[in-house]
Parts: C-alpha cells; structure tokens; sequence
C-alpha cells in the first residue's frame, strides 16, 4: 500500500509540477515586462521595481523557474492589486463556492443519473430506454454555457421560479448545479445502463436467479454490485471535467466561485491570481483523481492495492 | 484484427444503418449551408439597421426582406449571422482536426513503433495533460496567447492531439507485430516502407471515427471559448459569440441566443450519433474519449 500510494502520488506531483510549469511559462511568454504583467497595468513603476527585485525577475530563467516552484510550495503567488490582497488569499475565498457548487453536482448527478441507469437497463428496447438513451446522448454533447442560458431563459426570465444568477440565496445554487451535474449525469446514465445489461449476462445472474432469489436482490445485489467498478472509475474521471465545467457554469450564473474568478483575472490581466487559481485548480483535480483510486479497493476486493 | 474486418465492412457495401445516413445527412446539410448559405443571405458584421433592433423571429424588415430567425440588438438578421458562423465553426473544427491528427498520429506512430525513450516521453506528456481538464488548458493558452482564429484552432489542437496519439500507438503496437509485417521485414522493407504500407492503412478507420467523436467536441469547445471572450475576435461572427451577445436581451429577445444553440446542438448530437454508431460498427473495443 505505502509503495503504491507513494508512486500515485508521485505521479499526482508531476501534474502538478507540469501545471505550474505550463503557468511559468505562460507568464514569460507574455509579451512585455513579466513584473508588469503580473501586477497589471494600474501598478506605479515603485511597485514593479519591488516585484522585480522581490520576484528576482533579473535572475537568469531557471533561476526564476526554481525561485517560482519554492514560494508555490508555500502557497505564495504574489499579490492582486486589482484586488488589493495576496492572489492565494483571493483563492481560498472563492474556492469553498465551487466545491459546494461541485458537490451539490455530483450529488444530483449520482441521484438522478443511477436509478435512470438502472430503470432504463430494465426496460431495454422499449420507449422510456429510447428517451433516457437520447436525453443523455443530448446531455452528454450539449454546450453547458448555452444550457444555462437556457434554463435561466425559462426558470428565471419567464417562469421566475428561481433567481438567475449570484449565490444570495440558498436555491440560487439550483440552476449552475443542475447545468454543471448534465453532462455528468448523462455519462452515469450510459455507463450505468451497459454496465448493467452486461453483468446481467454473466454466469452468475443465472446462479442468483437458479436458487430463487427475487429479481429485485438479482438486480439490486448480483448485478448492480458489479458493474460499480466501470462506473466509479469513469466518475472519476469525469469529476475533472466537472471542475473545467466549472469555469463556464460559473461564468453563466455569475457564482463566486474559483472557475469565475480565473476568468475575471483573465480578463483583467491579473496574473498573479491566474497563477494561484490554475494551481489550485489542478491541486484539487488530482487530489480527487488519488482519492477515487483508492476507492477501488473498498468497492472491490479483488483490486485491494496492497495484494 | 479489429482494424482489418473495420475497413472491410466499410468497403464491402453493406446496407448503411440508419444511425449513419440520418445524421450524415444533416451534417452534411450543415456544411452546405456554412458553404453556400454566406453566399445568398450575406453577413456584415459592421452593418447596423437601427430600424430593425430586435424583432422577432418572422419580422418583415425595413428593406422588405424578411428575417426568418429574428434580429440582434443592431438589426443584423440572426440567419445569415449564425450562416456565417456556421462557417467558422465548422473550419475552425475541421482545422483543429487536421492539425490535432497529424500530430498525435505521428508521434502516436513514433512511439508505438520504436518504443524506448520516445515513447516513453510522450506518452508522459500525454498522462499528464490527461490530468489536466482540456478546458483549463485551452483557457490558460488562449489567455496568453490572445484571441485570433490561428490561435483558436492552435489552442483547440493543443488539447486535442493525445487522444489521436493514444489511438495510433495503440494500433501500431497491434500492427507491427503481425506476421505481414514481419514478412515484409524479411524481404527487405524499409520501416518507412512498413510505416506508409502498413501501419497507416490500418490506422485510417480508428483515426476516422476518433476524429468524428472528437468533431462535436472540439466545436463545443470552440463556442465555449467564443463565449468567455477568449475565442476568436470579436469581429467573427460565430455561434458561441451570438449566444453570449444575446445574454444581455434575454428579457425581450429571447431569439438571439436560443437559435444558434439550438442549430449547434443539432449538429453536435448528429455528430454524436453517426460517432458512436462509426464505433460500434469499426472497432467497439476503441476507446475515443
């Protein structure tokens, strides 16, 4: 297990590392004074002489590069004077939004898109499968961005059920999550539904239903139990791209979070907080790909790590 | 063997599904209109008719003509604005795919077939911007490297090359360890003999329907970046553009930003069907995403 965990985090670093080289380079590959960059155009020349000197941005470049990867260590991304505070403190302020915003997704995702998995493996062939295997396909390709105009359009413009944008209120979290949880939710449904309708062909559904057991346990325990692993492996996966849907639904919705603020920062060529939120970003991306690798070896024994 | 049998139902003129010629009639409509509809129903992106602000869907306007899909908030007609975007989409696509291919299928190639070192560079590079969210990536590269349609179709490229590298080294490992090749070898070939005369053949089916899964979202994501502000110029019309400008009129023109979505998701959910039927008749084992 140590081993194992050693190498996964090992390789997690080298993401991580690549990230922020990726950033570094980014940042030098700007035309112009790097200093300037970094602290916009609004900073006095007192201001880039000190970042300059502070940052050592005379220093030969792998000087530089080794200097940057030092204060990424501590969290150090330099300060926002857009918005008047260190970049990193600017991140943790938003971040808990999107992890809320990206829970309550995954929540819905996992709650709606399972039993309509299931119930449409059940049904295979007739209509109500035909719908839900075309309402995901839709799901899975649809543009979020216009998605969310859509339901605002609708919820919010005409029906004004719920608030259009903004985090002010408990329910305002209702529309960029069911946007962010649809592509998410439609790649459970398909994998939920083949994982299903192949396992129920395997030897030991015949077994289950040879010694009389009701269909709901066949189902329900023999053969909803084995297709998890498929199925938890490609959440997995896709939880990033929840993260990168992220940056869109909550340009949308205009919600608070970590993907809007890069890109505000963007927009506004603050740099210094493009830095910490591309880190950041991708810090909590690999964490979740560690943690879902682990997971393996709860749900199924046989892939228990340290055998 | 997948590969062979693939190129071979292809050729041998089996009854096409419907799950292929449905949704390959409609894209191929949709190249039609982005080919010939700028030529009849021409767009000015500069053009403003105050007259005609905002009218909805069906409006005779001030020149007689009518608008079939409504106008904007400066009177251009919303058809031949999403018909030029069309065009856009639809190279900006294509382009990234050319591009994105004929890199990952090189060096996909490179490695596969002389392992060592290469491969195993490459394929690190490719794990680790696998770790990375592909929307993130394009961001930060658009960000940087500013908004124009080479560098859109460079970013897309970007984020897109490792899927087709994956694929081609998958399918050179199968590949050259066939007999075939060995024989070849034995007469005398030449690895680019054996490269041009039997690896790529064999690639041209998997690569094919990679590409087409990878068409609808390489436009998605194409829009997705127009609407950030970080696609092309503001000048292009495109369909991502078009939603986004239309955010500001939902309350009272509903049309601006409904319309290209629903023509971009049209297309993309045909591009979906005739992706995953491509695959299930060629190679079910291949893994596109």
């Amino acid at each position: 297990m140590p081993a194992y965990l050693l190498g996964r985090l090992g390789s997690a670093l080298l993401v991580v590392l690549g990230a922020a080289t990726i950033v570094f380079l980014a940042m030098r590959a700007i035309p112009g004074d790097p200093a300037v960059v970094m602290l916009g155009v609004s900073a006095t020349p007192e201001q880039v002489a000190a970042l300059r000197a502070d940052w050592g941005l005379d220093a030969p470049l792998p000087v530089q590069y080794l200097n940057f990867l030092t204060r990424m260590v501590v969290l150090d991304f330099g300060q926002s004077i857009r918005l008047g505070m260190p970049a990193m403190q600017a991140v943790s302020q938003t971040l808990p939004y999107t992890i809320y915003l990206a829970l309550v997704a995954f929540a819905l995702a996992l709650l709606v898109g399972f039993p309509l998995g299931v119930f449409s493996a059940l049904q295979r062939g007739k209509a109500a499968d035909k719908l839900i295997s075309l309402f995901s396909l839709a799901g899975q390709s649809l543009p979020s961005f216009w998605v969310g105009i859509m339901l605002v359009l609708l919820l919010s413009r005409t029906l004004h059920i719920l608030p259009s944008g903004g985090a002010g209120s408990p329910e305002a979290v209702l529309l960029p999550a069911v946007t962010l949880a649809l592509p998410l939710l439609s790649v459970i449904v398909r994998l939920v539904r083949s994982g299903l309708l192949e396992s129920m062909g395997e030897p030991y559904i015949q077994t289950a239903r040879a010694k009389g057991l009701g269909e709901t346990r066949v189902v329900g325990v023999h053969g909803v139990r084995n297709m998890l692993i498929p199925v938890v492996t490609v959440v997995g996966l896709e939880l990033g791209t929840l993260l990168g849907g992220a940056v869109i639904v909550e340009t949308v919705f205009a919600w608070p979070g970590l993907g809007r603020l890069l890109i505000d920062s963007i927009a506004a060529r603050d740099y210094a907080v493009v830095q910490a939120s591309v880190v950041m970003l991708v810090l909590f991306f690999v964490s979740i790909n560690i943690v879902v690798d682990l997971l393996y070896g709860v749900l199924d024994p046989r892939v228990r790590v340290d055998g | 063997m997948a590969d062979l049998s693939a190129t071979t139902t292809l050729a041998s003129g089996r009854a096409l599904p419907l799950g292929i010629v449905l949704p390959a009639i409609v894209v191929g409509f949709y190249v039609l209109a982005a080919v010939i509809g700028p030529i009849l129903l021409g767009f000015d992106p500069v053009a403003t008719s105050l007259a005609d602000r905002l009218k909805p869907p069906m409006t005779a306007l001030a020149n007689g003509s009518l608008s079939l899909l409504g106008t904007d908030a400066v009177g251009r007609d919303l058809l031949a604005q999403m018909l030029a975007g069309a065009r856009i989409s639809l190279a900006v696509g294509a382009a990234t795919l050319v591009l994105a291919s004929l890199i990952g299928v090189a060096l996909g190639v490179v490695a596969g077939y002389w392992g060592g070192a290469v491969d195993t560079v490459v394929m690190r590079i490719a794990d680790i911007q696998l770790g990375f969210p592909s929307i993130l990536l394009a961001v930060l590269v658009a960000a940087v490297i500013g908004p124009s349609l080479t560098n859109v179709i460079l970013v897309l490229a970007v984020t897109r090359w490792v899927v087709f590298a994956r694929v081609a080294r998958a399918q050179t490992l199968t590949i050259k360890s066939r007999t075939f090749v060995d024989a070849s070898r034995t007469l005398g070939a030449t690895d680019a003999h054996i490269i041009i005369n039997c690896i790529l053949p064999a690639l041209v089916a998997p690569i094919l329907v990679v590409a087409t899964v990878q068409f609808g979202l390489v436009i998605v994501a194409e829009a997705s970046l127009s609407f950030l502000g970080l696609g092309l110029p503001v000048g292009i019309p495109t369909w991502g553009g078009t939603i986004s400008a239309g955010r500001s009129y939902l309350a009272n023109a509903w049309w601006i930003s409904t319309m290209p979505g629903i023509a971009l998701s049209i297309l993309v959910i045909c591009v979906g069907i005739l992706g995953d039927t491509l695959r299930d008749r060629l190679d079910p084992n291949l893994v596109t995403r």
